[in-house]
């Protein structure tokens, strides 16, 4: 490839000049992208139900896909510049991951997918993500609620990320290969959303005044999703003795650990405050969620379920 | 509790990347704390693969010279040829020159 200078007149730009050259061999902009799956067998593991494993992956991809869409909401949004770039990326992380489950749980159950007009070039993941209806998304309440204030947000990434990022480090030796690379890929993420999100509630907590509030009141609006996480649902127990996935309360214990590190650095005692009831017994894994979800998936699937060719 | 700012800092950003011998300047930012600014420039300027390294520093902290000061500065070195080491051959196989 030649390579492209743009600056070159003014010798205080120079400094930027080595990022505008367009060279394989230089260091700058899109060289060495990995694929997360190369390579990776993606046959069902023996003795695996595989509509045991698509359910199983609908799960955590919905919990992504739904969460990402939260926290695009921030786009353009955030509190600066950097806020607002820092937030996309991670919902970017999070689509990321919804869209390699999506597509995995569509390889292992086909019958999971919705149907289009003959000749739709929609792929499955979007079939997943865009034409299901709320009753059939298989996320976690706390992915779905909305966003609250900056402090709101950052709460919820630390509890969803924390308890994520321990699922997805077991995960990593799920006898799926692709349940493992996704995992392998996903936790380094998590780890940073994690890192992020622990940061930013300890700077909130130990702030002004009113960002402690503002944290103080988000912690105790989102404590009630909190056990949610950790239940065991039928699909997870049959996933988790199949080995290819993890049950939520095998996870607890650690990821309270980490929580109270946080908690502690930010002076911060654990609200007093009843899990969120389900209806009858059934929660989020079950279908059953908050009518919030409706509403932004209202918003996320419009485009999509007007061009179901996509074509306009 | 420290006294709120009505702004964040600025910092500089400098990144080394994957081929590259060293730190380079890339731009700035704001940020509320250091280790803040190292994670903003991580998402600013490294998403695209750019990076392996990150310095942030504060712009204040940086002394920098001035435009006007050019010809004193940079001019008398304009005509000292023999500064330069061109008058010998560089063998083939001594990188980075």
């Amino acid at each position: 490839m030649p390579d492209v200078h743009t600056h070159e007149e003014d010798p205080h730009d120079s400094a930027y000049a080595g990022l505008l050259v367009n060279d394989a061999h230089h260091w700058a902009f899109g060289t060495d992208f990995e694929d997360p799956l190369a390579g990776v067998d993606t046959t069902v593991p023996d003795g695996v139900d595989p509509a045991v494993l698509a359910a199983y992956c609908l799960m955590l991809g919905d919990d992504a896909l739904v969460l990402s869409q939260r926290i695009s909401e921030w786009c353009s949004r955030a509190p600066d510049l950097e806020e607002d770039i820092a937030l996309a990326n991670i919902a970017l992380d999070l689509l990321g991951q919804a869209r390699l489950l999506l597509a995995r749980a569509a390889a292992a159950d086909p019958a999971a997918v919705p149907a289009l007009p003959e000749g739709s070039p929609v792929p499955d993941e979007d079939r997943l993500a865009f034409f299901r209806d709320d009753t059939a998304f298989r996320n976690v309440r706390l992915a779905e609620v909305p966003n609250g204030d900056f402090a709101e947000t950052i709460t919820r990434l630390l509890l969803f990320s924390t308890w994520r990022l321990a699922l997805f480090e077991r995960l990593a030796g799920s006898r799926d290969a692709v349940v493992a690379a996704v995992a392998a890929k996903g936790a380094k993420e998590l780890a940073y959303h994690r890192d992020f999100a622990a940061r930013w509630f300890v700077t909130l907590a130990q702030g002004t005044d009113e960002s402690r509030r503002r944290a103080l009141d988000a912690l105790g609006a989102l404590w009630p999703l909190w056990p949610e996480l950790f239940e065991t649902h039928g699909v997870e127990r049959a996933a988790a003795e199949a080995g290819v996935g993890v049950d939520p309360a095998s996870v607890a214990a650690e990821v309270d650990v980490v929580l109270e590190q946080v908690l502690a650095a930010s002076a911060v005692e654990r609200p007093e405050a009843r899990p969120l009831a389900g209806a009858h017994g059934w929660k989020g894994r079950d279908g059953v969620h908050t009518e919030a979800l409706g509403g932004m998936l209202a918003e996320m699937q419009s485009v999509a379920r007007a061009h179901p060719r996509g074509q306009w | 509790m420290t006294t709120p700012r009505a702004e964040w800092p600025l910092y500089e950003v400098f990144v080394r990347g994957k081929r590259g011998l060293n730190h380079v300047h890339v731009g700035s930012l704001h940020a509320p704390d250091d280790e803040m600014a190292l994670r903003h420039a991580r998402d600013v300027y490294t998403r695209r693969n750019e990076g392996v390294s990150i310095w942030v520093v504060r712009s204040d902290a940086i002394t920098a010279s001035s435009p006007d000061e050019k010809d004193p500065l940079f001019a008398p070195s304009g005509d000292k040829v023999y500064r330069h080491p061109t008058f010998y051959e560089i063998p083939d196989h001594v990188p980075h020159m």
